[in-house]
């Protein structure tokens, strides 16, 4: 029962509840009896640990039920299905923002890389890779003719003549006389020549010399009027290497010019090894369609016809030479005589002094579209 | 001022154990430390433990006299919540970098550790009187943390007087005694 007094005592000293003369008396105590010392040390130690335990206690209460409190309110967000989910769904609660981060990356980057092929990538219509392709087919024939895309135009020709061929040519006798390459007329019947102006004109084939890939047509149409003079005469002389020479052709419905130089006064023969002294070769950029084309040089005299490129290479075409032109027509004078008229241009060129777009414009005229037929 | 002012009277009511305060502080830190624990491979629970742990700490120093805030209270919870989580994830055994955070933040190394100590003294506390049994847990928590007088606590517990309530008490206290200083002696 004393020690029940005695630690009311210490307890009332602690709190510091004694009246003066009391807590005297207990301080004496204190000082006197060691144990009694002792014991306040400890009390009053554990006293303090209780008071904390209590504060803390308390406020763990407290904020375990502010927590719910606000939750209800919805003031703050808590994942609470997660902490009674499995384990599966908290992994997927605690990555799933690194999962949509690394998602939205990888989304974005897709959209990204997607839009640059889209962006950087030449805007080729699926129709030309594909001429692209069969191009690249052909390739093991190391040259190729540069026939004119077959194209479907209204035409005098008759509905049941299908159209074979097509490429470019020029008149070398104003009296309706036209030259083109021979596979551009291949094995047809007959042929047309559509002029800049669009006017189409039925011709017949007068000559093919397929050795020397070269075709005299002779325009047969009433409305063809006979031209005078052309402006432009054949060269005599051979050409100068590093020569500028441009050429007018119907790669498409439209004329269009071309400038290049020459690059070797011989070409290749079509096995690709030997030197044909009948071709000049020209570094030009030229497409199928411009065979048949006149070859100028800036003089306006004409030094070739346009007749094939080599397909793994760029800007490597060959143009028949003017002297083979020359020795074909000549060889014909004398086996037919109807051709005997036919006279080709020599001498000074008319436009030889003009400038580059005048003499386009002054050879426009005389460069024509040839559409081959068979019946 | 106005703003420093606040924070004071919140650090008073914290002291306090006011509901009001508790409630004002929790609304206006919870959602950024939530939002640090969970970018850093915290699940919302780890969210609530580290930020209450946060937050009696912030008690134990608003309770001491010489407490001076020398920074925003938002900034204290966050330096604190920051230490106690990459700490927690350096015990998992989980080494993570803490991504270089735009929260201002202040050294509370050494009030985490205080604040450390002082939890286990609450735990040795909490299995003390634990292990006590009832009614013994019931009458000191009674008398010792709701401050009941012996007249109530006798008067509830159904004790005849007050005296065979203290009686009781005082039994429970020397056992209550025994068992906290063994464990805390040893965690000395």
């Amino acid at each position: 029962m004393d020690d029940i007094l005695l630690l009311e005592a210490v307890e009332r000293y602690l709190a510091g509840d004694m009246q003066p003369e009391e807590k005297a008396w207990f301080e004496q105590l204190r000082e006197n009896t060691p144990e009694v010392d002792q014991l306040v040390v400890e009390h009053k130690l554990f006293l303090h640990q209780m008071n904390n335990y209590a504060g803390t206690k308390a406020l763990k209460n407290a904020l375990h039920d502010s927590h719910n409190r606000l939750l209800e309110r919805g003031e703050i967000n808590d994942g609470k299905p997660v902490s009674t989910g499995g384990k599966v769904i908290q992994l997927f609660h605690r990555y799933k923002r690194v999962t949509a981060i690394a998602a939205s990356i990888a989304g974005l980057v897709a959209i990204t890389i997607s839009g640059m092929v889209a962006y950087f990538a030449p805007n080729a219509s699926r129709q030309q890779l594909q001429m692209l392709g069969t191009e690249m087919a052909k390739l093991k024939k190391n040259q190729q003719y540069q026939n004119d895309k077959l194209r479907a135009v209204e035409s005098k020709i008759p509905a049941e003549a299908t159209l074979t061929g097509g490429g470019s040519g020029f008149l070398i006798d104003p009296k309706g006389y036209i030259i083109t390459n021979a596979h551009v007329i291949g094995n047809s019947n007959f042929a047309a020549v559509v002029n800049h102006k669009g006017e189409e004109y039925k011709a017949r084939i007068v000559s093919i010399d397929a050795d020397k890939d070269l075709a005299i047509l002779k325009i047969d149409d009433a409305d063809f009027t006979s031209l005078t003079t052309l402006p432009y005469t054949l060269q005599k002389k051979s050409t100068d290497l590093g020569e500028t020479v441009f050429t007018l052709g119907y790669p498409r419905n439209e004329i269009v010019y071309n400038q290049g130089y020459l690059s070797a006064k011989t070409g290749l023969s079509r096995n690709g090894v030997d030197a044909d002294s009948n071709t000049c070769q020209i570094a030009i950029d030229v497409n199928r369609g411009n065979s048949g084309g006149p070859v100028f040089n800036s003089n306006g005299e004409l030094v070739g016809i346009i007749s094939t490129k080599q397909l793994e290479a760029t800007g490597v075409v060959f143009a028949v030479k003017t002297k083979t032109l020359y020795q074909m027509v000549e060889r014909l004078k004398d086996s037919d005589t109807s051709v005997a008229h036919l006279k080709l241009p020599y001498g000074k060129s008319s436009i030889r002094n003009a400038q580059r777009t005048q003499q386009i414009q002054k050879l426009e005229p005389y460069v024509f579209m040839v559409k081959a037929y068979t019946r | 001022m106005k703003a420093d002012t606040n924070e004071q009277l919140l650090l008073r009511g914290l002291a306090h154990n006011d509901s009001k305060a508790i409630d004002t502080l929790y609304k206006e830190n919870f959602g950024m430390v939530q939002a640090f624990i969970l970018n850093n491979n915290g699940t919302y629970d780890d969210a609530r433990d580290i930020f209450q742990e946060a937050m009696i700490t912030l008690y134990e120093k608003a309770r001491s006299e010489s407490f001076v805030l020398t920074c925003q209270i938002k900034t204290y919870v966050y330096s604190v919540c920051r230490r106690l989580w990459l700490k927690r994830l350096q015990q998992m055994g989980r080494y993570v970098t803490a991504s270089d955070s735009l929260e201002e933040t202040v050294p509370v190394e050494d009030d985490v550790e205080i604040q450390e100590k002082k939890n286990q003294e609450f735990l040795i506390m909490d299995r003390a009187l634990g292990s006590l049994g009832e009614p013994c847990k019931s009458l000191l928590e009674a008398f010792y943390l709701q401050k009941k007088g012996m007249l109530e606590i006798a008067d509830s517990f159904g004790y005849t007087n007050a005296d065979n309530a203290k009686n009781q008490k005082y039994k429970c206290l020397m056992r209550l005694k025994k068992l906290f200083f063994a464990q805390y002696n040893i965690g000395e």
